[in-house]
């Protein structure tokens, strides 16, 4: 057991100061400002302001209806694709704001890339699977082609499991190698900012964690945006965490400051699992 | 931070509620364990002396079941925020406690062989001391039961005042060795008995860190002031010039 000192400077300090120190976090790469967002008449997300990290993971947590997913879905406009839905405010990537309009959106999803829940390889090979995407933005040789895809399933840290079939149906992957196919789709095009929407909810847990490995690896590349609705994830994965609630971001701080010591009542009741 | 609601699952709520069910009991047998100790030195209790030295043992096997609790807890729950600070502070806790048992054990075998000398002067001092440092070691179970922040910060401010006794009792009794080698052994051994309640004190102050750190998410700053200097009251380092 241990016993005290009577030096009290050499006594260990019992946490926030420490980890604060150590948890510091990058320049913003993306910056929401008095952000709103209406499904129709819904208002879905009430003055959002948040800055993410460059190179940094940010989780976003929070009950399900909160708003957490609706922002995710605003960072690559994706909203645009139903009637109705619309966001007013601003999100500056280095500075431009891309919900105005006459933004290229092709080129915005070429630098912000999207994960979703479910695995979603297209039915064709591995190969093409990484092509298709790289030929929508850029003009490749074989060659470079094939390097291409090998840096990006590499990256994907799929390479090894897949590299004497490249050929083959993408369909034929497991759960887990679907997703990491579909990140190495995301980053073939060589994004700055890859979303992930709750990219592990439907993996087993060995499978979800070569994922998080992967986009500890990722991030000193990309900036990375995380939905996740496993708290134990995003103590894991982020830097950054941000709770959500009935639209409004209720607390952002480190991961550490965040699962430790939270300072919003809401934010504790939730992470602690005495919500509702 | 205010009172906050139930978990859901409530058998987690049980699970936090004997933890600290745990170590309150802890706290109360260690907190009479200090009593006999004291008893057995100042009245000459060697009933008391033996009662204390036997409670150890129980000390000890509530501190392995804590961390077995805890373990367990952690392992399970996966807590977080308060809940993690909690535990993790009932974990330490829970070695402070069992060090104080461990003193107060100590002070009780030494009560024995004291007893075999007349002590030809008063032991108000070390009376006063004790008196003080039961208070401070009352306090902080009670903080550790109410989770009350304030009254740990009490504890952490005064255990000052048992440093200054300290010192002051360390002076005294070396005085008495050096007017009579007659004196040395009771001396030594009333010492090494101030030197015990003084580290009770400052495991109690531990503890109100603990419950400190606990209760507000935040860390008691390291300035406390720490007035014990018997390290020098008879002879003092030397400094390189």
């Amino acid at each position: 057991m241990s016993s005290t000192t009577n030096d009290s400077a050499a006594r260990p300090n019992i946490g926030a100061v420490e980890a604060r120190s150590t948890a510091a976090l990058t320049e913003a790469r993306i910056s929401v400002r008095n952000l709103d967002f209406y499904y129709a008449a819904n208002k879905a997300l009430k003055s959002i302001d948040v800055d993410f990290p460059d190179r940094q993971v940010t989780g976003m947590i929070g009950p399900s209806g909160c708003g957490k997913s609706t922002l995710l879905r605003v960072l690559n406009r994706m909203y645009d694709l139903y009637p109705g839905q619309r966001a007013t405010g601003e999100v500056l990537l280095d500075g431009t704001n891309i919900i105005a309009p006459g933004i290229d959106l092709n080129q915005l999803r070429s630098r912000i890339g999207m994960v979703f829940q479910k695995p979603t390889p297209f039915p064709m090979s591995i190969y093409e699977n990484i092509a298709f995407g790289v030929n929508l933005h850029e003009r490749l040789s074989k060659s470079q082609m094939d390097e291409r895809v090998e840096w990006s399933l590499t990256r994907a840290a799929l390479w090894e499991e897949v590299k004497d079939r490249l050929t083959t149906s993408a369909m034929g992957l497991s759960g887990g190698q679907q997703q990491r196919l579909c990140i190495a789709r995301t980053i073939a095009v060589r994004p700055e900012v890859i979303l992930f929407d709750e990219p592990t909810s439907a993996l087993d847990p060995i499978s979800t964690l070569k994922i998080e490995e992967l986009i500890d690896e990722l991030k000193r590349d990309f900036t990375i945006v995380i939905v996740t609705h496993n708290m134990q994830q995003a103590a894991r994965c982020a830097d950054q965490v941000a709770f959500f609630y009935l639209g409004e971001l209720v607390e952002v701080g480190t991961a550490t400051q965040m699962f430790t010591s939270p300072r919003e009542r809401r934010t504790q009741e939730y992470i602690t699992g005495r919500f509702g | 931070m205010p009172e906050t609601a139930e978990h859901i699952v409530k058998s987690y709520d049980n699970e936090l509620k004997r933890l600290s069910a745990l170590i309150t009991s802890m706290g109360g047998m260690v907190e009479s364990q200090v009593a006999m100790a004291c008893a057995a030195v100042l009245d000459r209790d060697s009933e008391a002396a033996h009662r204390a030295v036997e409670a150890d043992a129980k000390v000890d096997g509530l501190e392995r079941e804590v961390e077995q609790f805890v373990i367990r807890l952690l392992a399970l729950r996966q807590p977080m925020a308060q809940d993690l600070r909690l535990i993790f502070a009932s974990l330490k806790m829970t070695g402070d406690l069992e060090r104080i048992g461990d003193y107060a054990a100590n002070v009780a075998k030494r009560s024995l062989v004291l007893a075999q000398f007349s002590v030809p002067y008063t032991l108000s001092g070390l009376a006063h001391m004790s008196r003080l440092v039961q208070e401070n070691l009352k306090l902080i179970i009670d903080a550790i039961g109410e989770k009350d922040s304030e009254k740990a910060l009490q504890v952490w401010r005064s255990d000052a005042a048992i440093d200054e006794i300290y010192d002051a009792l360390f002076r005294e009794l070396i005085t008495y060795m050096m007017e009579d080698p007659r004196n040395i052994t009771p001396c030594t051994h009333l010492l090494f008995i101030a030197k015990n309640l003084e580290r009770i004190g400052d495991h109690a102050t531990n503890i109100a860190e603990l419950v400190y750190y606990a209760e507000r998410g935040e860390p008691l700053s390291d300035i406390r002031p720490k007035s014990d200097s018997s390290y020098s009251a008879v002879a003092r380092p030397k400094r390189d010039e």
